[in-house]
């Protein structure tokens, strides 16, 4: 099966290792992944921040880009969600058809034990596109069930925000620093080693959060532990 | 609605904290509880990023809200999964909402009729001022100096306890959350809990600076404090005034659903009723109101049904106020109106579910959204009543996390609402702005590839981010581009 990889601007920029792990994945499983390489970003930050010119602009581009590809896989619940939900609006049609990781993982190529092995004690935070937007359900719990040695621990109020809301962490920046207090308590209440979930955006600023106050807990991508061999 | 026994602290409360009202012009020192507490019109100066930093210091507060809203949330959560048709309900609510403000000039010619006919007598007031001059009006050919009240959004929204003041008039809250913001010199912080922010020992102090004799700070000992006070009002009151929870065009009745009684004692002791309703409250038939009913107190209070919920139509000879008026308020709603993504706030009936949900209202608390509509119902609500001038921080205060929809019992779609006002803000701007100059850079390597590479080669991506990107760092260490990006490991060995 030939995929497009979506992988976004933020991954690519700041995030590489979480396409590496996409790719390691998806062809241990069998497909072929193509890197459009004309991608940049969907336009979900200006769509979200109020720049809706900018946004369709990018969005048209987006379209153009991986027009023609039977699937598109992304490692990101809320920029999935954007060409899913905000595309429409956008464009006034849908935009391509897009999965993101684990869903495609689990509804398309039918599998949840990928053959990874991962011996640590983890936690998933549920971010609200994915859980809300997409509704991805338990998928992700699914396959992490299925990682050899991974002791999956639930997160309490995993289902809440963790406080990144992307511009919002910055146009808001003390009350975005409070609600991630309260998910970090949750996380080290859990005696987790890592935290993962779908969206490295919210990674990144709940492991910014842990790393600079010396929590001992780590952030990864799910396809990082499900790279894991 | 009226609150539930407002009650969320905790025993170990401290007294009275700073984080009440502004308080600079307010009238300190004694006063007796015959005098009303004079009130002041609420405004809006501070920017929601800079009033929420203070509210986040409130120790007190936080605990408050948390313990609360996480109260409610269970509660509500517990009877709507009794319900199997909870979504049925959800949709018809939308749909019967949305059909009404389609054709909401014939529903609202259709109530003044049916009122009118049933001995009411209906005005029509474009904005706030209008409203508040015809209450006050008709207060004032009756001779009173006080009124009492039903905890009411809409009169808060106008301000009418300030303009009846300015006439010599008290109005006296009866709601029991109400009369503690009243005599606190405060302002309500939450729909459906104006006084949320306070804990018992809190209310008891505020009960005691006014005159009232609670015995001790025990929920029931301060609501038997609060009813010996009100009695006396509920006795002695001509007129009262209630805002609307719903008004029914074919029968024209109008319903107020509540929780402690005083509604009740407002709507049938006095001679005179004014109503004062939004334009948007009206609903075609009596049995729409079957959806309403069942929407309400389960997304409300967290319970089955509401204590009391009275309906009256006009006048009846012999029961109840025998002089009815319907006070019909624009006050920025056809604005609302005219906004064809805006336009769903209208169907809000005034649940605050959205408000319990919301991580950032519980830990910030209403005040902080400057406006009598807090919360993610109040962050879109506002800008469309009143215009974004002013309240252009309003539609950022979100995270975008979606649990606000999710429980919306009419689906407002909250968060779309939001990025809607977000891009009319940012359309408003009349000035420079380096933000703007940020994201329309940002846009601009972003449609082309080769300048999407050149920036991420030189490191330049956080460039024009600079300004947008500083506060992130103090809270959780550095931003760093990785040395190498995909694309480029993908380019030297992937293809």
């Amino acid at each position: 099966m030939r995929v497009a990889l979506f992988l976004t601007c933020f991954n690519d920029t700041l995030f590489p290792n979480v396409g590496k792990a996409v790719v390691t994945v998806l062809e241990r499983l069998g497909c072929e992944v193509d890197f459009p390489m004309e991608q940049t970003c969907c336009g979900q930050m200006h769509l979200n921040t109020g720049y809706r010119p900018e946004a369709e602009k990018l969005a048209r581009r987006f379209n153009e880009v991986f027009a023609g590809y039977d699937a598109i896989v992304t490692p990101s619940g809320s920029c999935a969600g954007t060409v899913r939900e905000g595309y429409p609006m956008l464009l006034g049609f849908d935009g391509p058809p897009v999965h993101e990781f684990t869903e495609f993982l689990i509804d398309v190529l039918g599998v949840t034990d990928v053959g990874a092995s991962y011996p640590h004690r983890v936690t998933y935070h549920s971010t609200c596109h994915s859980l809300r937007a997409l509704k991805v359900g338990d998928r992700p719990y699914r396959l992490l069930k299925e990682v050899r040695g991974l002791d999956l621990v639930e997160l309490p109020s995993s289902e809440e925000c963790c406080g990144f809301g992307g511009t919002f962490s910055v146009k808001n920046p003390d009350v975005s620093a409070a609600m991630l207090a309260d998910k970090m308590r949750h996380v080290l209440d859990t005696g987790a080693e890592v935290v993962t979930a779908v969206d490295t955006s919210c990674l990144m600023h709940i492991g910014g959060g842990l790393t600079h106050s010396r929590a001992g807990v780590r952030t990864t991508h799910i396809a990082e532990i499900l790279a894991s061999p | 609605m009226t609150d539930i026994l407002a009650s969320p602290g905790t025993p170990d409360g401290k007294p009275v904290t700073s984080h009440g009202a502004s308080g600079d012009d307010v009238v300190s020192g004694e006063f007796e509880t015959r005098t009303v507490p004079m009130p002041w019109p609420r405004r809006r100066l501070t920017p929601f990023p800079a009033a929420a930093k203070i509210k986040l210091a409130d120790t007190q507060l936080r605990r408050n809200l948390r313990k609360a809203t996480t109260t409610i949330r269970d509660k509500r959560q517990r009877v709507v999964d009794e319900l199997p048709d909870w979504e049925e309900l959800r949709e018809a609510g939308r749909a019967i909402k949305s059909a009404t403000l389609r054709d909401l000039d014939k529903h609202l010619e259709q109530l003044e009729a049916s009122v009118t006919a049933a001995g009411g007598i209906v005005h029509w007031a474009r904005d706030g001022a209008e409203a508040n001059a015809i209450v006050a009006s008709i207060a004032r050919q009756h001779n009173v100096d006080s009124v009492v009240k039903i905890k009411s959004l809409l009169t808060d929204e106008i301000d009418l306890n300030v303009a009846l003041a300015e006439q010599g008039i008290s109005a006296w809250e009866t709601d029991l959350a109400e009369l503690i913001v009243q005599l606190g010199h405060d302002e309500s912080s939450h729909i459906l809990v104006p006084a949320i922010h306070k804990n018992r020992n809190e209310i008891q102090a505020i009960f005691q600076a006014s005159g009232l004799e609670p015995t001790s700070s025990e929920p029931r000992d301060l609501a038997m404090a609060a009813r010996q006070h009100l009695r006396k009002k509920f006795l002695s009151a001509k007129v009262g005034v209630s805002g609307a929870n719903f008004g029914i065009a074919d029968t024209g009745s109008i319903v107020i659903v509540e929780s402690e009684g005083n509604g009740r004692m407002c709507l049938t002791l006095p001679e005179v009723l004014i109503s004062v309703m939004g334009i948007e409250k009206v609903l075609p038939t009596w049995q729409d109101l079957e959806v309403f009913l069942q929407l309400l107190p389960r997304s409300s209070t967290g319970e089955r049904m509401n204590p009391y919920t009275s309906i009256w139509s006009g006048v009846t000879p012999g029961d109840g106020p025998q002089e009815f008026h319907l006070v019909l308020m624009d006050n920025g709603r056809t604005n609302a109106l005219a906004d064809e993504i805006g336009r769903q706030v209208l169907q809000c009936i005034r649940c605050s579910a959205c408000l319990n949900v919301c991580p950032v209202y519980e830990r910030t608390g209403g005040h902080a959204y400057g406006s009598v509509y807090p919360g993610p119902i109040g962050a879109i609500l506002t800008p469309l009543l009143q215009g974004m001038k002013g309240s252009e921080s309003l539609p950022y205060a979100s995270s975008l996390c979606g649990r606000c929809y999710e429980v919306c019992p009419v689906k407002i779609d909250i968060p779309t609402v939001l990025v809607h006002l977000r891009s009319k803000s940012v359309e408003s701007h009349d000035h420079f702005s380096i933000n703007d100059t940020a994201f329309r850079t940002l846009a601009w390597i972003f449609g082309d590839k080769r300048r999407y590479e050149t920036a991420q080669k030189l490191g330049k991506l956080g460039g024009p981010f600079g300004s947008v990107f500083r506060p992130w760092s103090s809270v959780r260490g550095p931003l760093a581009v990785a040395p190498q990006s995909f694309r480029s490991w993908w380019k030297e060995g992937h293809s």
